[in-house]
């Protein structure tokens, strides 16, 4: 177990760059999960981390030593695949003793470390079975085996439960999740799905473009996503953009979206002295569909009533998503399940505006 | 592979079906015969007494079965002037096609292992080159061959013409090899890598052992064309180092004494037996290992 350190790493073939000056940093125990649309950089960087590629600039550090240019082997890193990557000629414990195996543990050793892993991921009974003849579940567990066996200081995860059926995938997930808190393990994990990213990681880096676009905690990256990619891509319907225009009236800031007869004004709950500069300027406002139609009194100061009509509705169970004429822009949310509504119905709906976000409408950036 | 579950269209059309399957089945066994007649010729002489040869019809039955032509051929046939024979030279063979098949599948592998999994600048350069040696007729490298064996002092020898099958044969390993670990998946080698296995490792341990399909059709290639080579033999080796296909022609092309057509056929088939061998045991695979890679599953 150990921290990891990411610092100015670029990466590059030829002219074209995969990342720039990606600079991350993790404690111990950590969950870092990489997240991003594919191309985004986040497979090449689980890369250098582990050493199957090298780095055109920057610096990589596990705990105190610069890794650069060592061998994968000598990383003390372990690797689970998209593939599983399990050794189709040897049995499951061969695969998991491998490693084992090649730093040239004893056979005593070798076979108690490989039932210790084993009955943690309970798949005592299929050692003797080949790659071939498990299923994608028991192999993933199997992959897993593998990486465990040898207490490394990193675990790194390629999208490894995107080859499951959903609902294994939510099953694994938590098998994931449980084993993280039972290790404490430090774990690099790059997945697409920004679901995972959130259910996972203690600390998730978002990437686009081979650009870091933001590192927080999940709450930090849901709640105050650094600009409307991070916004957009986290969250699912994602989080409404809708362009309006800020006014400063009687000591108070105003959101204004739309016009004409459809237009809203809301009045802004106190806000950073950023915004201020934005008075009378365009900016884009990001509404979370769960901020619109809220139900409870929590922060009731922050709570305004706007009327809406409503142009669809999508039950789940769990809840009915709702398209919504707001200030005459399309707007999604997310209404509780009982809710007396029906499509086509003009009515009135609370929208909290503590879980507002701001954009600048250039920059894309956050105004903080 | 999966159980075969349906049957084939002609399978289910019907009746008419009965008429083109007479046709087809027919014409596959006239097929088979034109191809099996000089096969049974050749057993049928081989087990005949040399008056009964010249005496009756070559497809008739021997009257008298007899494995003296066999024994002759394998200990006391004449090949020049030295009467022993061909079993010295089917052991020649055998040790030259040991050697040779084992060799070129072997580098044959690690080439493609590299050119695969060990990419380099040019790879697909140095890969064409080799697939040109492919389509080198065999004729145009045997004068240059020979000054080279030569100069290193392989020439008349059996290792000699062990090195020049290696270096012919390489050319087609390396292009099966190739082709086949290209669709070998990259995350095996890279999980190799982070268990700590390095380049001869993970060649031995992960790539070698789930290659056999590629290692059967390369070594059934490798053993017919080698063991079958006559131009090679014939032109680098000499007197008791040639192979057995060199023999044969020998024993064959003897222009003194009788024709001894049962002997001559008894060496022809001893000299073909190990090549149908390797066809019978491995043909199954040679089939399956062409065909990898071409369906999923």
């Amino acid at each position: 177990m150990s921290s990891l350190h990411v610092s100015n790493v670029r990466k590059a073939y030829g002219s074209t760059e995969i990342l720039r000056e990606i600079n991350i940093d993790v404690d111990d125990g950590d969950f870092l999960v990489l997240v991003g649309p594919s191309g985004c950089g986040k497979s090449t960087l689980l890369s250098l981390i582990a050493g199957l590629d090298t780095l055109s600039g920057g610096e990589i550090r596990i705990g105190d030593d610069k890794v650069n240019d060592l061998h994968p082997s000598e990383r003390d890193i372990a690797m689970v695949f998209q593939s599983y990557a399990l050794y189709p000629n040897m049995t499951v414990g061969q695969n998991i003793s491998f490693g084992l195996e090649m730093r040239k543990v004893s056979k005593a050793d070798r076979e108690k470390a490989v039932q210790d892993a084993a009955r943690l991921l309970q798949i005592e009974h299929l050692l003797d079975r080949r790659p071939g003849q498990l299923s994608g579940g028991q192999r993933q567990r199997v992959a897993m085996g593998r990486a465990l066996v040898r207490h490394p200081k990193i675990f790194l995860f390629d999208e490894p439960l995107s080859n499951l059926d959903a609902k294994l995938r939510v099953d694994m997930r938590t098998e994931i999740k449980k084993l993280h808190q039972r290790l404490g393990a430090t774990i690099v994990y790059v997945t697409h799905d920004q679901i995972e990213a959130m259910t996972l990681a203690t600390r998730i880096a978002v990437m686009k473009g081979g650009i870091l676009q933001q590192l927080g905690t999940p709450a930090e990256v849901y709640n105050t996503p650094a600009n409307t990619f991070v916004a957009t891509f986290m969250g699912s319907p994602s989080m409404n953009l809708i362009p309006a225009r800020i006014e400063g009236r009687d000591g108070s800031l105003h959101l204004k979206i739309g016009q004409g007869n459809d237009a809203l004004d809301l009045e802004l709950p106190p806000q950073s002295q950023a915004v201020d500069r934005y008075d009378g300027k365009e900016v884009i406002a990001g509404l979370r569909p769960e901020a619109i139609g809220v139900e409870n009194e929590r922060a009731a100061s922050a709570i305004r009533t706007v009327p809406v009509r409503i142009n669809v509705l999508e039950p789940t169970g769990p809840d009915t998503l709702a398209v919504l004429d707001f200030g005459g822009m399309e707007v999604s949310a997310r209404l509780g399940p009982d809710m007396p509504h029906e499509s086509g119905e003009r009515c009135d709906l609370r929208v909290d505006l503590s879980k507002l976000v701001l954009f600048d409408k250039d920059t894309e950036a956050r105004i903080h | 592979m999966a159980a075969k579950t349906w049957d084939s269209p002609q399978m289910v059309v019907g009746k008419h079906n009965n008429v083109s399957r007479i046709v087809i089945y027919s014409m596959l066994l006239i097929v088979a015969l034109v191809y099996l007649v000089p096969l049974v010729v050749m057993l049928l002489t081989s087990f005949k007494p040399l008056q009964e040869v010249y005496a009756g019809n070559i497809l008739a039955l021997p009257h008298e079965w007899t494995l003296a032509a066999w024994e002759k051929a394998w200990g006391s046939a004449c090949v020049g002037l030295d009467c022993s024979g061909v079993k010295g030279f089917f052991w020649n063979s055998f040790r030259m096609v040991f050697s040779a098949v084992f060799l070129s599948t072997l580098i044959g592998a690690l080439n493609g292992y590299v050119l695969t999994k060990w990419r380099f600048k040019g790879d697909n350069v140095l890969f064409a080159l080799v697939l040109f040696g492919c389509f080198i007729p065999f004729q145009i490298v045997l004068i240059p061959m020979a000054t080279f064996l030569g100069k290193i002092g392989l020439a008349q020898s059996i290792t000699g013409l062990v090195f020049v099958h290696v270096v012919y044969g390489l050319c087609f390993t390396t292009l099966y090899f190739r082709n086949y670990y290209i669709a070998f998946p990259d995350e095996l080698v890279k999980a190799a890598m982070i268990d700590g296995a390095r380049f001869f490792r993970i060649f031995f341990r992960i790539l070698l052992p789930n290659s056999v399909p590629i290692i059967t059709v390369t070594v059934i290639w490798q053993f017919t064309n080698i063991w079958n080579d006559f131009l090679f033999g014939a032109s680098f080796t000499t007197g008791a180092s040639a192979p057995i296909t060199v023999a044969l022609n020998n024993i064959v092309n003897t222009s003194t004494g009788v024709k001894e057509y049962n002997v001559q056929m008894a060496t022809a088939m001893i000299a073909a037996l190990p090549t149908l061998l390797v066809y019978v045991v491995g043909g199954r695979y040679f089939v399956r290992g062409l065909m990898a890679g071409s369906v999923k599953g």
